[in-house]
């Protein structure tokens, strides 16, 4: 493995003090190489979320250190200074329910990011109609949000995702709302992006249809994590 | 950059535009708020210009006529004339009162309501200070009794009879703006009949008055042939008007004529200036604060609806709040939305608001001015109110963790 997606040593994450002190991370673990897709499963209270909000720089954690693109944004107590133009550059975030904004058309929820990021209205939106035909959603680049299908607004938030070209993308339970072939199609979707553009990808899942398709897995019990080779079953 | 706000607004415009109405009613109600109390200073001002003076004399240590009750000797306007700087002066008496229709079958009863009109009552002498400055049909009074000039807002109409006290009179000429400080239109009517009208007494009071004195003996003293007849005759007639209404020679100070008059004529006199101070820092003062008082509340509920309305619809945002600073939204374009909507909503209420006062102005019984410096000062407050509505909102979305955006 030469490049680095994203790379996490001996995590920890507390929350609280003294006798109510929670220890949700213990130590993590995890490698994930730009272009690859891997899982992250563990039973509720396991620290998934947590370990997620770590990444998504959105929790500060108590210990270790996390890589991202090749960047180390968090060594024990160190953090980079930019945290927010950190999650809008080297980011993407796939949530449970596509959460677009509902009064952005499908075209500028996508180009939100790279505008955000500074790019100009005319540049954004280029790319954001390059990536909705990647994702085969670009005959409703002119719809709301609410007038798609949740498979529609699923991919129009994996093209928001992949905006800014990300080295990183955090997909939380992205397949859960989904039947079968919607959700392998997600899947399917992200394996592709992730080569295509090069990306890093944490899939964090419940979801049995979809754990099948990993190649590699990572478990979550009691805060540690425990890498798993996957069936790597064919979409 | 997109604009959030305006694309947010786009998107539910239907609410803004119904939150948008009801708040600019608010806003419409309190420019004609403001325009009822420039109606009001109007009106005085409007008062003080057609009566045509420089100067008003008025019973000593009241500040009559509009403000207080004035009553002095008809005859003083000579010793008026005579003072240096004076060009013309003359006798007015004003009474605010019910003037009555006439039909056929003669006039309706007072205070029946329902065909008579609050009207102040001004005597005057036809050529002289304190007639009507200007018609907008008829003509003005030639006979000495019993003609009327009636302001257009009476509602009376060119040949129609109206009843004064005990007598009828024929409205000969129409004017427009002459209202008294409180708003109510004046009708003309000559000096002598006013006098009577005011000051004299009805029959039934007259002949108890004369029964009274003749039971009295020092004033019907055995032996005195005369008296009687001569003190009764003084009661039955009343020789007062309200005000003397003085015009100075051009470069004359009008201040200079007031001294002496005050000083010798054991009369009150005032200038313009201190006229109009009484009418509009002191006769409608209560009115004023009253009106202000409104004003304020009006803001602090205009400030409500938006605050709330803007809050409601921030914290129905707050997951897509968590999203936009999750992936990288600054606060203060965060803020921005929040405030631009705030203040879009104010700018939607205040055109509505300015567009309802408009139409519904002139149907007030009321003169209300609106003004244009009132409405840009009303814009101004109108933004300013809106920005500090929205800083609840503004504050709730600066707390959302973008954490929230993440479940679990």
């Amino acid at each position: 493995m030469g490049q680095i997606g994203i790379r996490i040593e001996h995590l920890r994450k507390r929350y609280g003090e003294g006798d109510t002190a929670v220890d949700a991370l213990k130590d993590v673990n995890m490698t994930v190489a730009p272009g690859e897709v891997v899982g992250l499963i563990g039973p509720s209270g396991s620290g998934k979320s947590t370990l997620l909000k770590c990444l998504g720089a959105v929790i500060e954690p108590s210990g270790g250190r996390m890589t991202i693109g090749g960047e180390t944004i968090y060594d024990d107590g160190w953090k980079i200074p930019d945290l927010r133009a950190l999650r809008r550059d080297s980011i993407g975030f796939v949530f449970q329910s596509p959460y677009l904004i509902p009064f952005l058309d499908v075209t500028d929820n996508v180009a939100l990011l790279p505008m955000l990021a500074g790019r100009s209205n005319a540049e954004a939106r280029t790319r954001a109609r390059e990536l909705l035909k990647a994702l085969d959603v670009d005959h409703r680049a002119g719809a709301q949000p609410s007038e798609l299908s949740g498979g529609e607004q699923q991919r129009v938030s994996i093209a928001r995702a992949l905006a800014n070209r990300p080295p990183v993308i955090l997909a939380d339970e992205p397949t859960a709302p989904l039947d079968s072939e919607r959700a392998l199609a997600v899947v399917r979707i992200l394996n592709q992006m992730a080569v295509q553009y090069h990306t890093a990808i944490i899939v964090v899942t419940h979801d049995e249809k979809i754990i099948p398709t990993f190649k590699r897995l990572y478990h979550i019990r009691d805060g540690r994590t425990h890498e798993e080779v996957g069936e790597g079953r064919s979409l | 950059m997109i604009s959030l706000a305006g694309r947010d607004i786009l998107h539910s415009w239907s609410k803004f535009v119904l939150t948008g109405i009801g708040l600019g009613l608010l806003i419409g109600v309190t420019l004609t708020m403001a325009g009822v109390y420039r109606g009001m200073v109007d009106d005085a001002r409007a008062l003080l210009n057609n009566s045509g003076a420089d100067l008003w004399v008025v019973q000593q240590d009241t500040q009559g006529p509009y403000a207080e009750s004035s009553s002095l000797r008809d005859d003083a306007v000579r010793s008026v004339l005579g003072q240096p700087g004076v060009a013309r002066a003359a006798n007015v008496t004003y009474l605010t009162m019910q003037v009555r229709r006439t039909s056929e079958g003669g006039a309706a009863p007072a205070g029946s309501g329902d065909d008579d009109v609050r009207a102040m009552v001004v005597g005057f002498e036809p050529g002289q200070p304190g007639e009507p400055a200007y018609l907008v049909a008829g003509r003005h009074i030639t006979r000495s009794h019993y003609e009327a000039v009636a302001d257009v807002r009476t509602g009376f109409t060119l040949g129609e009879r109206i009843r004064i006290r005990r007598h009828d009179y024929t409205v000969v000429g129409l004017t427009r703006r002459m209202v008294s400080s409180g708003g109510d239109p004046m009708v003309f009517i000559p000096l002598k009949d006013a006098q009577e009208a005011q000051f004299l007494k009805d029959n039934d009071a007259i002949v108890n008055d004369r029964a009274r004195t003749a039971a009295n003996p020092s004033l019907n003293r055995p032996g005195v042939p005369g008296l009687l007849e001569a003190i009764q005759a003084s009661q039955a007639n009343n020789r007062n008007v309200n005000a003397i209404l003085v015009q100075v020679w051009p470069g004359t100070d009008a201040e200079a004529v007031a001294e002496p008059v005050r000083r010798w004529k054991h009369l009150e006199a005032f200038t313009r200036e201190q006229m109009e101070e009484i009418l509009v820092a002191k006769l409608i003062a209560t009115s004023a604060k009253q009106i202000s008082m409104f004003l304020v509340i009006l803001a602090i509920v205009s400030a409500a609806i938006v605050a709330f309305i803007i809050y409601t619809m921030t914290l129905g945002k707050i997951r897509e709040i968590a999203v936009l600073k999750l992936i990288g939204t600054r606060n203060r374009t965060i803020a921005g939305m929040i405030l631009q909507q705030a203040l879009g909503l104010g700018l939607i209420g205040f055109v509505v608001g300015k567009v309802a006062a408009t139409f519904w102005a002139p149907i007030f019984p009321k003169y209300v001015l609106l003004e244009p410096g009132d409405a840009v000062r009303g814009l101004v407050a109108v933004v300013v109110i809106c920005a500090l509505a929205s800083t609840l909102a503004i504050r709730i979305a600066l707390k959302v963790d973008p954490a929230a955006a993440i479940g679990g």
